[in-house]
């Protein structure tokens, strides 16, 4: 471990020493990596030669993803855009605009063919040859395409760039779609991890670019690219309020008593038990003090979810994903035969033994009437 | 008394008559028919996702302490129902057990109560009518100034549901009695008035039955409407279809009952036993009347017995 580099670094940062390995610590333990990971991590950062290029996208979105990654505070936003990450290319943050900020694109994607990192910020929309959105006089369909093909790694961040996200709500008029769809079906194996999320957990975001940066490969991911450590459980496994879903306590009208009372918010169409996320662990944002929102008294929507989020009505109730039960619940057992046959079985031996004891006390009887004559 | 063998095998012969002739089928007690404003339960085990929402609603709305099957006693972990637990989840489980409704390699959940039975063997076979079956509502609730404790209930239900206290010095029987406490006042059924997805739902047996032979009807994969805590007139939530075994538990067996289930594995695997559509009450009275009919058949068993009483000490005379 290079402790003078730490130091250095840690001046850049403008944070302690101390803090920049607690940072570093708190993103390993976030990804569930074991002890000594946030060292590597810091070292990782401290060493690399050069800032990881990264270059930003954005197309249908409201910028939140963006809005929620300037709200992190360890580190801040202008650290890990200045110091941990080159930032080439970002339509909001750019201080170039115009053709100016398209040549600082193009120029780093010649300049780190193959190397630097994309993220994506919103859905593509594909309808009419993506024409819904254009950036510079291109689609972002077109722009996403040629980029992807140059990039080392993808992020997709929030849940537009997922799945679709609201603007994939139905009906759809754009043909908004996440762009892991688009780059399988145009046959681009540029690696694609999702954070989705509405928008997602800045956090979510910067231990995947640390991890990457730190490994140099990406974090385990789901069946959907959603990096497990983030993405691994459902909101309803880790809620504070799921002891009142197991005892049945739960809120049915918002403001009522139960829901004062803190209960669970299924009924009131709560879709954490549908919904794979780490809000319950790590909240949402980066507000702190409980508040995320089943912390607040509302019931979860899913933004997460592709197909819950956007697509299931806001108070519908959630169906329920099923894991595999402990071996706490009692067992059926099996129940007693109490076939006819059986009964009459057991009539016919009672009948047979009534006569048999008949029998015998009289025999008995009549034995000791017969000695009491000798 | 004299009894000469000729006699006897006379008496014995005219009883057989009898007893032949009562044997034939118009004889036997009628099968009982459904209430018609009988209310039950629908419990649809693919719906079920084993919360034991219900189970913990039981226990507070019937106020019955908790029931340990470990040594700690730290919570409440009956393994059956009992004096204490007149309702509970129940696992099937085979194999891994990783997919919901599946017998194979898989899990389903099943709930378990009183039935509530069209014809309930308990109230037959209580001496003491101190089961009885609702007149208008078909529930079958206990009366404990009239129960002598004999038990007859428990070893007579298929469904070993009624439970006796045998711990206390003036044990009663307990069991669900469809919380007709709550129904006195309006409400439901605390099993059903909690259960979050709607697997457990009440109502009236005809609108029940309705409902179920619904949904056999709709294909997997299908998105439906399920009334959720009662049959009409509550919440109801969206489901996708899964597919149900092709029957109403309950409906036919053991004579009809006013709980009614619907599964996605067989029923026996789920402890629900297989019971013809006689009623084990609708036999054993049909038995038992005929055996006592005209008590001819009782006088002719006695006078056997005096026979052979009489056969075995002739010699010490």
């Amino acid at each position: 471990m290079k402790i003078k580099d730490i130091a250095s670094v840690s001046k850049q940062l403008g944070v302690s020493r101390r803090e920049f390995l607690k940072y570093c610590s708190i993103v390993a333990a976030g990804m569930g990596l074991p002890l000594g990971a946030g060292e590597q991590i810091a070292e990782a950062v401290t060493s690399a030669a050069r800032r990881p290029p990264v270059i930003w996208l954005s197309a249908q979105e409201c910028t939140g993803c963006s809005e929620s990654l300037l709200r992190a505070t360890h580190p801040t936003f202008e650290h890990l855009i200045l110091d941990l990450i080159s930032l080439d290319y970002h339509e909001t943050l750019s201080t170039p605009s115009g053709h100016q900020a398209e040549a600082a694109r193009a120029a780093s994607i010649k300049a780190n063919k193959g190397e630097f990192i994309l993220v994506v910020d919103g859905a593509i929309p594909v309808k009419d040859n993506g024409i819904y959105c254009m950036i510079a006089g291109k689609t972002a369909l077109d722009i996403l395409k040629e980029t992807a093909k140059e990039c080392k790694a993808i992020i997709a961040m929030g849940s537009c760039s997922s799945w679709g996200g609201v603007p994939s709500a139905d009906p759809n008029p754009t043909g908004a779609t996440g762009v892991q769809k688009i780059l399988t079906d145009a046959g681009i194996k540029t690696p694609v991890v999702t954070i989705p999320g509405c928008p997602p957990n800045p956090y979510n975001f910067l231990s995947t670019v640390l991890y990457f940066v730190t490994f140099k490969k990406l974090p385990e991911l789901d069946d959907l690219a959603r990096p497990k450590f983030a993405y691994g459980r459902l909101i309803h496994e880790n809620c504070e309020r799921r002891p009142h879903f197991d005892a049945g306590r739960f809120a049915t009208e918002f403001g009522d008593e139960n829901h004062r009372k803190g209960y669970c918010l299924y009924k009131l169409g709560c879709k954490g038990p549908e919904t794979h996320a780490n809000c319950p662990s790590i909240l949402f944002g980066d507000t702190g003090a409980g508040t995320w929102p089943v912390g607040t008294g509302h019931p979860c929507f899913g933004c997460t979810e592709k197909g819950i989020g956007f697509h299931k009505p806001l108070f519908s109730r959630a169906s329920l994903h099923m894991v595999t039960p402990p071996d706490t619940y009692p067992h059926v057992v099996e129940h007693q035969g109490k076939s006819a046959l059986a009964g009459i079985a057991v009539a016919a031996a009672a009948a047979g033994a009534a006569y048999v004891a008949v029998d015998k006390v009289a025999k008995k009887l009549g034995d000791d009437d017969g000695k009491g004559k000798k | 008394m004299e009894i000469k063998r000729r006699d006897f095998l006379k008496v014995a012969t005219a009883g057989g008559l009898m007893l032949a002739a009562n044997a034939h089928p118009s004889l036997a007690r009628e099968p009982k028919a459904r209430i018609k404003d009988a209310v039950g339960m629908l419990y649809d085990s693919t719906v079920c996702v084993g919360c034991k929402a219900c189970v913990s609603a039981c226990k507070q709305y019937n106020e019955t302490p908790s029931s340990f099957s470990s040594t700690d006693e730290i919570w409440d972990n009956p393994l059956d129902n009992d004096a204490k637990t007149y309702n509970i989840i129940k696992l099937y489980k085979s194999g891994t057990g990783a997919a919901k409704d599946r017998e194979q390699d898989g899990h389903a959940y099943v709930k378990r109560q009183c039935m509530h039975c069209v014809d309930p063997a308990c109230v037959s076979a209580c001496p003491v009518s101190a089961l009885k079956k609702g007149p208008k509502d078909g529930i079958v609730s206990y009366d404990k100034d009239a129960c002598i404790g004999c038990r007859y209930c428990q070893v007579a239900c298929p469904y070993n549901v009624p439970k006796f206290e045998f711990e206390k010095a003036f044990p009663m029987i307990r069991k669900c009695q469809l919380c007709s406490h709550r129904l006195e006042k309006g409400d439901i059924p605390a099993c059903c008035q909690f259960c979050p997805t709607g697997a457990c739902i009440f109502g009236k047996v005809e609108d029940l039955l309705a409902e179920a032979k619904k949904r056999l009807a709709y294909k997997p994969g299908e998105l439906r409407k399920y009334p959720v805590e009662r049959v009409s007139g509550g919440p109801v939530a969206e489901r996708i279809v899964t597919p149900y075994v092709q029957n109403v538990y309950g409906e036919k067996e053991g004579g009809g009952t006013q709980v009614l289930y619907l599964a996605g594995v067989p029923f026996e695997k789920l402890g629900l036993p297989a019971l013809e559509e006689t009623s084990d009450a609708q036999r054993s009275e049909t038995i038992q009347h005929t055996l006592y009919k005209g008590m001819i058949a009782p006088i002719v068993m006695l006078g056997g017995l005096i026979y052979i009483v009489h056969k075995n000490t002739k010699d010490h005379k």
